[in-house]
């Protein structure tokens, strides 16, 4: 990408400086340089191009280590992702479950790990738009209102009407392939591009789910199934985690960024360590400190508006830390708020086997690499769990079938053929082979109150900045919701026709993942009605600094099963189409 | 995968965090003496033949592939390291307790003999090769079937570029699954 600045180069001054380039930063820059505002932006990583650095076609056998996981690379050689959970040089403080005492944090397996938290940040541009599941879920008017339906949580200053214009445009600008269903709580879009159709162990599961009363209908994703906007569709090879050098998927870097450069009117530098934002004796924003981690040194940029998308904890992070004589406790933190309502996604899963499918007719079902079809929440699976004590619902989702052989393949067949070798061994391996399903689930946390996060006393990355630590806990809801997800992992493979790898487990809390490993941390700076319930009104306008906006999920006030980003990307799309607009007056 | 990452110069050799996903280069010494790798070989042979379907397993790297894995200075392959080599002793332990040999200079009749005696023979002595036995043909097959001829040896028919939309499951195979 041409367009690159750098601390020498750039100007003094923007209409507005927007720090992260990701699903919030990226659609940030897209929507301001598009209406002609001179927008800098800022990104903690590298410059990553994914047209150029995607392992397209790549066999596990072309990486080291046949592509597993290594704690430099969590989730595999080719996942797109820079960074993981540790970033060199730039710790974060977490608590220790077992005697409550604090580290920095390790890298570790998120569902046996005693710390409390765990933090997947993306040093590169375009952030972790880069590798996510591209899973593409409307929130709902109940998820706006939770506390109003059932008295937990914390309803929005908005509602389903306020967002959903804005969903229908975030689906026109990137693509989200579904159906149209029906099923309350679960929106349709009015722009579903068609759903690649389901593989045979989803329909065995879609047969299952219909013997239990659960739906399993088309999933929602932000991949291409019919040209859109000049980029491709999805030609069906590659898994998107690595990236898309076509652009067929949703990633900032292919859909948003190249065509906010093209305007003109956005500067990009890469290597800039966002430390503060900077206030004047007004107590209006005047820009931001940054370290240019090239040269090492600290500059400072200007501009009218300063618009945080660096990811909620990184955001949150930001204004902790700008502190002055007139906001001794970081900006945006009259009211005590800032860095409160922590949540994440819960999240558990299960293996098992569809037997029926041994020696079945060899096919290609690599299709747009992750599911096809899912499990939606329903209000009759709702009265089910509430009578287990879990309030919030959960959806159920999976992988399985004859995907491209890793090094976990060997490890489930092996798990089944017990003592043989030879050509035996080889005739079981063809056998048991695209027979496994693993399904996970993903549910709503409550916000609570001891889930938070503050600066650390004492510590600070190798940039100087004080880092962030964590307190965390689940809370019953969040436990007993998980012992239904494994009721329902358990039904769902049995009606299918299916045998389980392992028992039910007795204690729910033994497998559910870490808080913030499913990487959908939230709330941390929410939204709020009256200026004295929140850090931003609803356009992500800090209540003490009104020319700052926070556009991530940081805003979010709360965390249903759904995932995130498309309703991140929304909300940014209105926040910014409302500072035009008032910029105008 | 539990650990604290070392940083600096002290630090061993490691892929690091921001590789170029579009080579593969080994930053680490390969630490299997001739020996072993002669032995693996031939054992990997055994445990997985040419068939049908596919070449033998040290003819696709498998070999390679396992010395590069143990050879990684990372938590689980420093475990499979450990447990590789010792694996590797015990089979020439029985094998010199049988033929006053090391595996590796057998009669290919003579391995294929113990191979199916530790695999079917609860003795003992053949117990305690059995879960070297395991490991190694297990990481074998996983270097094995992530190799494109592995694909064809497995049945994985997949990475290939579709145009237009992806096929729904043919009817044999949804007939297979008591589906239609």
């Amino acid at each position: 990408m041409a367009h690159l600045t750098t601390s020498r180069t750039r100007a003094e001054s923007y209409d507005a400086i927007v720090v992260g380039s990701g699903a919030a930063g990226g659609m940030a820059a897209w929507v301001l340089a598009k209406k002609g505002a001179k927008i800098l932006m800022l990104e903690a990583g590298r410059n990553y191009d994914a047209v150029k650095e995607t392992p397209m076609f790549q066999a596990f056998s072309d990486a080291p280590l046949r592509g597993a996981g290594f704690p430099e690379k969590p989730n595999g050689f080719y996942d797109a992702t820079i960074g993981g959970w540790n970033v060199p040089g730039e710790p974060y403080t977490v608590q220790r479950k077992s005697d409550k005492g604090w580290q920095d944090a390790i890298v570790d397996n998120r569902v046996t790990t005693d710390q409390n938290f765990m933090w997947w940040r993306a040093r590169m541009l375009g952030g972790r738009t880069n590798h996510w599941g591209r899973v593409s879920l409307r929130m709902a008017e109940i998820d706006f209102k939770p506390k109003s339906t059932d008295g937990l949580g914390f309803d929005w200053p908005i509602g389903y009407d306020d967002v959903s214009p804005w969903y229908d445009q975030v689906d026109q600008l990137i693509g989200i392939y579904g159906s149209k269903e029906g099923i309350a709580n679960n929106p349709d879009s009015d722009f579903f591009q068609p759903p690649p159709p389901p593989r045979v162990y989803e329909q065995l599961l879609m047969r299952g789910g219909k013997k239990l009363g659960i739906p399993v209908i088309p999933s929602r994703m932000a991949i291409l199934t019919k040209p859109l906007n000049g980029r491709p569709a999805c030609f069906y090879a590659t898994a998107c985690g690595r990236g898309c050098s076509i652009g067929a998927n949703f990633q900032s870097t292919t859909v948003l960024i190249p065509p906010a450069l093209l305007t003109g009117n956005l500067d990009i530098i890469t290597n800039a360590m966002v430390r503060e934002v900077t206030v004047d004796a007004s107590g209006k924003a005047t820009g931001v400190h940054f370290i240019d981690k090239q040269t090492g040194k600290e500059e400072h940029v200007r501009a009218t508006t300063v618009i945080l998308g660096a990811s909620s904890l990184d955001s949150a992070r930001i204004l902790m830390n700008s502190k002055s004589a007139l906001f001794p406790n970081g900006l945006g933190n009259s009211t005590g708020h800032l860095g409160r309502w922590l949540t994440d996604s819960t999240g558990s899963s299960m293996t098992g086997r569809l037997p029926v499918l041994e020696n079945s007719p060899i096919a290609n079902e690599d299709g747009t690499s992750s599911m096809h079809t899912y499990a939606p929440w329903t209000i009759e699976r709702q009265k089910e769990a509430s009578k287990m004590g879990a309030p919030r619902g959960h959806y159920m989702a999976w992988s399985g079938g004859r995907g491209m052989p890793d090094m976990g393949t060997a490890g489930e067949v092996s798990s089944l053929v017990g003592n043989a070798w030879g050509k035996k061994y080889k005739e079981e391996a063809r056998r048991y082979y695209g027979t496994f399903v693993d399904i996970h689930a993903r549910g709503e946390m409550i916000p609570n109150e001891k889930s938070f996060i503050e600066l650390d006393p004492v510590k600070k990355d190798q940039y100087g900045i004080p880092v962030l630590r964590f307190h965390f806990q689940w809370s019953d809801h969040e436990i007993k919701q998980v012992g239904h997800m494994q009721k329902s992992f358990a039904e769902l493979i049995e009606a299918s026709g299916g045998v389980l790898t392992n028992p039910v487990p007795t204690d729910p809390s033994k497998v559910m993942t870490a808080g913030g490993s499913v990487n959908h941390e939230m709330g941390v700076a929410r939204m709020s009605a009256d200026a004295k319930d929140g850090v931003t009104n609803s356009f992500g306008q800090l209540w003490d600094c009104p020319n700052v906006l926070v556009v991530d999920g940081a805003v979010f006030c709360s965390n249903p099963y759904k995932n995130p980003t498309i309703t991140i990307m929304a909300l940014a799309w209105r926040a910014c189409e409302e500072l035009i607009k008032r910029s105008k007056k | 995968m539990n650990q604290t990452l070392v940083f600096g110069a002290d630090a061993p050799a490691t892929l690091g965090f921001d590789p170029d996903l579009l080579k593969k280069e080994i930053p680490w010494p390969r630490l299997l003496t001739k020996d072993e790798k002669e032995t693996l070989s031939q054992l990997v042979d055994l445990l997985i033949p040419a068939d049908d379907h596919g070449p033998v397993a040290s003819e696709v790297g498998v070999v390679d592939f396992l010395d590069e894995w143990i050879s990684a200075p990372y938590p689980s392959q420093l475990k499979d390291r450990d447990a590789m080599r010792e694996g590797i002793k015990r089979f020439d332990a029985l094998a010199q307790h049988r033929h006053k040999n090391d595996f590796r200079k057998l009669e290919a009749t003579q391995q294929m003999a113990l191979l199916e005696a530790i695999a079917t023979n609860g003795s003992e002595e053949n117990k305690r090769v059995f879960s070297s036995f395991k490991l190694i043909r297990d990481r074998a097959a996983a270097g094995y079937y992530t190799t494109r001829e592995g694909w064809k040896a497995i049945g994985y028919v997949g990475n290939m570029p579709i145009a237009g939309n992806f096929p729904a499951p043919t009817e044999a195979a949804l007939k297979h699954a008591g589906l239609l």
